[in-house]
């Protein structure tokens, strides 16, 4: 029988043909790496630094060296003290499984309740529904309908039983800026014990944040977020905070890592951190000009449209998620591609099981709006160009897509 | 939630492109609809029946993934010049073949056509008043996953409370 398939998608690739243009929007799934950073990563493979840090030779204390500048220079794009406070890991994903296990493992004799808001990412909730089932109990605090956490609700929740807090503080799907700082004050002011997690991988690059005047305890950081390499992000730690490691093996210069570190990847975040602070506010006004001129123009130009998380000052400068109705997310993201523009979905389609986005739900979006939302996000290399040609693919694609969809329920 | 890779045949591709026989019959001598857009899927079979009970023409309309539309488009041409009983026949495994293979999570994308296009013709007997003894009393395994994605996805919402 031949009714299952699991193999190569070479013919797929090839169907896109010679394309006109190719505009990449998913910067929520992965990022390409300009050449500028591709470039400085390079000698760090084979010309220095090609030796394990913790060893005394000079490759070794080159590849200390490049990992302590980078964590200096990372360290101080969110105002931490110390480079120590910078703990390199493979990804967001790694670094937030550190900080919630590490620091309820930590925290156990003191309580067993944390809290998070509906919103949080997957590394964070399958995270704490893991911590359940070892005995801890997650309580999830409400957002409203642009996504931002029911600071009241915190308030009552909030009491001397909570040992971890984490809440992101943008949102990635929909862009939404948490009130952080507030929510910190809530939960220290009830819980002075208790350890405060921002998983700030939306935040990083986009808007200025010092982790000292936040007051949390630990923040996520992600490398491919911000145009650097996959395969790394970081988790500051608060000096005088301490976790439980959750991986054993050889400790280098990661005093909650283990394994040898990736020099290169981390020269290259660090690089990519220079370079995305570096003429800050123009690179962010072009974001913000780009986001909403192909908010606009799909909200103008398109009938039922719906734009899911806040507008304006409240958004983030690169986010952009719309619901079309009467068009399936998936096969949307399929024809654009098909036309060169790469975007992503919270349809259901493109998941598990038959459950959309659980941030659109959580934000009160109907299943059908859910299905069919798309997720972009702009950068500073994008230009004017790059979303006409987009804004005209989204909306030749559904209007076939439409097509499909015919007259069915009315 | 978490996702898995698709690798979809280019059969699937080719149809989602070019689809066969889209589009509201209207003057369909029967219909059905299984799923609905809160489950992300949605297809609308349509069936142009002549003597002997043969299937003149077929289309469809859908709501969904690029499984849905190709799996859809391709039954509309399967049962193309059958009897509705040879149509009946068609499972969704011969569907999922047809379009070069489905990837493991698109399976209920076949199984929903094939749902839609089994209710069409249950209804088409119905309302003629004479139900063929080839035509099982309960409803098949194609119809009754359509009835339990339609009915998860009502309950979803309502636990979820997916919007008002």
């Amino acid at each position: 029988m031949e009714w299952f398939v699991m193999g190569g998608v070479e013919e797929l690739i090839k169907a896109h043909g010679e394309l006109e243009k190719e505009v990449y929007l998913d910067f929520e799934n992965s990022s390409p790496v300009p050449g500028e950073i591709v470039e400085v990563m390079l000698p760090y493979f084979n010309k220095v630094a090609y030796g394990n840090p913790t060893l005394t030779h000079k490759p070794g204390w080159e590849a200390y060296e490049a990992i302590w500048k980078s964590a200096e220079k990372v360290a101080g794009f969110i105002g931490a003290r110390e480079p120590e406070e910078i703990n390199f890991t493979p990804g967001e994903t790694e670094a937030n499984n550190l900080a919630l296990i590490g620091a309820a493992l930590k925290q156990k004799k003191n309580g067993r309740k944390i809290i998070i808001s509906e919103i949080e990412p997957l590394s964070v909730l399958h995270v704490c529904r893991m911590l359940e089932s070892y005995g801890f109990v997650t309580v999830k605090v409400p957002v409203d309908e642009e996504g931002i956490i029911d600071l009241e609700e915190l308030k009552r929740v909030a009491d001397r039983e909570v040992i971890l807090a984490s809440f992101m503080f943008v949102n990635n799907e929909i862009g939404t800026i948490e009130p952080i700082k507030e929510a910190v004050e809530i939960v220290k002011d009830r819980s002075p014990e208790s350890l405060f997690h921002t998983d700030a991988s939306d935040a990083y690059g986009r808007i200025i944040f010092d982790v000292e005047r936040l007051g949390v305890d630990l923040a996520t950081i992600s490398s491919y977020k911000i145009l650097g390499p996959r395969g790394v992000g970081a988790l500051y730690v608060k000096s005088g905070v301490s976790l439980e490691k959750i991986l054993e093996g050889q400790f280098g210069t990661q005093r909650l890592w283990p394994g040898v570190e990736n020099t290169p990847l981390i020269v290259g975040f660090a690089f990519a951190s220079e370079k995305a602070f570096t003429n800050f506010e123009r690179n962010i006004a072009h974001m913000r000009h780009l986001r909403d001129k192909l908010i606009d123009g799909i909200l103008n130009g398109i009938d039922e449209t719906l734009l899911n998380g806040p507008k304006g000052d409240r958004r983030s400068p690169d986010n952009v998620n719309v619901s079309f109705l009467k068009c399936e997310g998936e096969s949307l993201t399929v024809e654009l591609s098909l036309k060169g523009v790469y975007v992503s979905s919270g349809s259901a389609c493109t998941r598990r099981i038959l459950q959309p986005s659980h941030v659109l739900l959580a934000i009160g979006r109907k299943f059908e709006e859910a299905h069919g939302s798309i997720l972009m996000k702009v950068t500073r290399y994008h230009t004017d160009e790059d979303i006409d040609y987009v804004l005209q693919a989204i909306c030749e694609s559904v209007a076939r897509l439409r097509t499909i969809y015919g007259s069915m329920g009315g | 939630m978490s996702r898995t890779p698709l690798p979809y045949s280019p059969k699937i591709l080719e149809l989602f492109r070019n689809p066969k026989n889209l589009g509201r019959m209207e003057n369909a001598d029967a219909s059905a609809v299984a799923g609905n857009p809160a489950c992300g899927d949605m297809i609308t079979f349509y069936l142009k029946i002549g003597e002997g009970d043969v299937i003149e023409q077929a289309s469809f309309e859908s709501y969904g993934c690029a499984a849905n539309i190709a799996t859809s488009s391709i039954l509309t041409e399967m049962v193309k010049g059958k009897t509705l009983r040879e149509a009946w026949e068609i499972s969704w495994k011969h569907v999922a073949e047809e379009v070069g293979g489905l990837p493991s999570v698109k399976f209920h994308c076949g199984v929903l056509a094939v749902g839609a296009m089994r209710r069409a013709i249950r209804d088409y007997y119905r309302r003629r008043g004479e139900m063929p003894g080839w035509i099982p009393e309960e409803p098949t395994f194609e119809e009754k996953q359509a009835l339990e994605e339609e009915e998860l996805a009502k309950r979803l919402a309502k636990r979820i409370g997916g919007g008002t």
